[in-house]
């Protein structure tokens, strides 16, 4: 018997300039139609592929959802881990081996709900990481629940009378604990999150970009959204690039039409990099340094 | 009293203490804590990456690789909490490291759903559990020896698992060194069952030259030629770490030989049976056990770790006494002796087997199933050892 994923597909081309990029064998996807989530898989390899660093050189760590499959579907040395346990796995391969360009590719809710102690402690202590984080407002792959970045009064199937939470502003929180990158953009907004993706591997230190992505069969179906397209739409009309802006009136409020959505590289600095506790000579060349 | 001869000689400088070294191997002969030695025994064996969170009775572990471990060239992190923790070692691991954790119970519970991932994922690493009374937060300070199904069956699934049981600071460091051997030759996380009583506990330890040091390295894929100490078979596969090119994945989920998902009955039975196989079938080459007066015996004592060490002063005064008393002391726990006891059994000499364990009673129903000899349990949950007095009572009972 064979596997799922032995459909016929039919070659509409000989080759893609990501080809290299893809376990092809892995295609097609289980994603489903309308989702985001494959064009933030694309704007990551086109990353990979534009970083001058060989692909040999890249390791991509993800945790569990749909957005955790992104790890399964590019050709490079790649980590499924458990559920909120991306980032702590990350960082044990980047502080092993700092030659590599280790990515967390997850979602919202694997991300910031079971996993937020692991990711403000990386931010707090500025673990070389690149972090993507997919945020389609709810967990998709279990069929539709609520998480900490689900819009107020949205509907989902344990908020199933609409949702009284209110969600993470996660752009605002990476900021001020300390992340020296930090952007939000949207699968629309393809180009720049490919060149924000771009930034993000060039930055020493931990760096944080949220991307919004519709869901249309976990999200979508309890708000009246049929289809992708409409998420899209919403984006195109919505959204506003601001970089400069105050991050506390970035908060998203989905489910009203007329308020604007904010994106943009927020956060672009510098600070000294985490690493493991250095010798003994070290650490008081180090103290002293500091005047202690 | 004259101060002269005291305060005339210049002041000797104090010789420094063995935390100070910076060599990986403190060949010699220490007085050493049971935490500390189990410490030396990971830097020894080559350890390369630490992340821990403070527990009590294991925190010592950590500390003592705090001060060594960046000297000799290794990485130490103590992360957020011990789910992080576990994590990291995993992910070391498979960018190449040597790695460790030191924890306790409660730490252990949290390490749970990491250490199914690192034998779904074959993913070499140590998890020292420095025992103390539980359940929950328990008595933080006092011995306990009450996780030893847990380390067999903790996580949920099913998966094979080794774990080494010292009943002494000198063993705390040469266990340790085989726990990193067995983790390296059969690709899994593998356990040390310290206790409380152990790992507080100072003696002496011996520590050999560092080319008497034994190191299986794990089976490679970048290697043109593997270690010939490895199991002989096709159940370990070859590992291929990040960064050597091979575009490796690794997942939790059911997989195949690719290492890609495949969610199916047929794929879940091949892999869970190996991942099963490759310590069952290999029981006998990892059973340890130690063996005190069992020729004649006619009561055998099974212990380990502090307990053993009550049991074998029973055991000793039994013997001055002239009854056929013999011990057998578990240096793993899991896989459990089971060969051993029945060749024993078959021998015709024991009449019964006495199991003392701060535990109410999870190594005796391991023997119980053995055998329909008389089994008697010396138990006590925790906070105290029993003493030998106990379990000669127990012996003559």
């Amino acid at each position: 018997m064979s596997t799922a994923t032995a459909v016929p597909v039919h070659k509409v081309v000989e080759s893609h300039p990501i080809d290299d990029v893809l376990r092809a064998d892995r295609l097609p996807h289980i994603l489903c139609p309308g989702c985001g989530i494959g064009s933030v898989v694309h704007c990551y390899a086109d990353a990979m592929v534009k970083s001058g660093r060989p692909l040999d050189r890249h390791v991509c760590v993800s945790g569990i959802g749909c957005s955790g499959r992104a790890a399964g579907y590019v050709n490079v040395d790649s980590y499924h881990t458990t559920h909120g346990r991306a980032i702590p796995f990350a960082m044990g391969i980047a502080m092993q081996n700092r030659d590599l360009e280790v990515t967390v590719i997850s979602g919202d809710g694997d991300l910031s709900s079971i996993g937020g102690n692991h990711l403000i402690h990386a931010a707090r202590r500025n673990v070389p990481l690149n972090v993507i984080c997919i945020n389609n407002f709810n967990y998709g792959m279990t069929g539709g629940q609520a998480g900490p970045t689900t819009p107020s009064c949205a509907k989902t199937s344990t908020t199933p009378f609409g949702n009284l939470d209110r969600p993470f502003n996660l752009p605002r929180l990476m900021a001020n604990i300390g992340a020296v990158y930090v952007a939000r953009w949207t699968v629309l907004h393809v180009r720049q999150l490919r060149m924000s993706i771009s930034r993000a591997m060039q930055k020493k230190g931990f760096t944080f970009i949220e991307v919004l992505s519709p869901c249309p069969t976990g999200f979508g179906r309890p708000n009246d959204i049929k289809e992708g397209l409409q998420d899209m739409e919403q984006y195109r009309r919505r959204c506003r690039v601001e970089p400069t802006i105050d991050l506390a009136e970035i908060d998203i409020e989905y489910t009203d039409p007329d308020s604007p959505i904010y994106v943009g590289d927020f956060v672009d600095i510098e600070r000294p990099v985490f690493r493991p506790l250095p010798s003994r000579a070290e650490a008081e060349a180090i103290m002293q340094e500091r005047g202690k | 009293m004259s101060s002269t001869a005291l305060s005339s000689a210049p002041a000797a400088r104090p010789a420094a203490h063995p935390s100070a070294s910076a060599a990986r191997v403190l060949t010699g002969r220490h007085f050493m804590l049971g935490d500390h030695a189990c410490a030396e025994g990971a830097l020894a064996a080559g350890l390369d990456f630490f992340a821990g969170y403070p527990i009590t009775p294991s925190t010592e572990v950590a500390e003592r690789l705090a001060r060594r471990l960046p000297d000799v060239g290794g990485k130490f992190i103590q992360m957020e909490d011990e789910i992080a923790s576990m994590a990291a070692i995993i992910g070391a691991s498979a960018a190449g490291a040597r790695t460790f954790t030191a924890t306790s119970g409660p730490g252990l519970s949290l390490m749970m759903e990491n250490i199914g991932l690192a034998a779904m994922m074959e993913v070499p690493c140590v998890i020292v559990n420095v025992m103390r009374a539980s359940p929950s937060t328990g008595l933080p300070t006092m011995v306990g020896q009450s996780d030893v199904q847990m380390a067999r069956w903790g996580s949920h699934g099913e998966y094979g698992v080794v774990a080494y049981a010292p009943a002494s600071p000198q063993e705390c460091f040469d266990l340790t060194i085989q726990a990193f051997n067995t983790a390296d030759a059969y690709r899994m996380p593998v356990f040390i069952l310290m206790d409380e009583t152990l790992g507080h506990m100072t003696e002496r330890v011996v520590i050999p030259e560092a080319e008497f040091i034994p190191r299986v390295n794990r089976k490679s894929r970048a290697a043109e030629m593997n270690d010939p100490f490895l199991p002989p078979d096709e159940l370990v596969p070859p590992m291929a770490h990040a960064g050597e090119g091979f575009k490796v994945h690794l997942t939790g989920l059911t997989h195949d030989e690719r290492g890609y998902p495949t969610l199916t009955a047929p794929a879940h039975e091949k892999l869970v049976t190996r991942l099963i196989d490759k310590v069952r079938l290999h029981a006998d080459r990892l059973a340890m056990v130690d063996e005190y007066e069992l020729a004649d015996a006619e009561t055998v004592i099974i212990s380990f770790g502090c307990a053993a060490r009550s049991a074998r002063r029973a055991a000793v005064l039994a013997r001055q006494d002239g009854e056929r008393v013999g011990m057998l002391r578990l240096k793993t726990i899991w896989p459990f002796p089971a060969t051993r006891i029945e060749s024993l059994i078959a021998e015709g000499n024991v009449k019964r087997f006495v199991v003392p364990e701060v535990n109410m009673g999870q190594v005796r129903r391991e023997v119980e199933r053995l055998t329909s000899l008389p089994v008697l349990g010396i138990n006590h949950p925790g906070g105290a050892v029993m003493t030998p007095k106990a379990i000669l009572e127990g012996v003559r009972s």
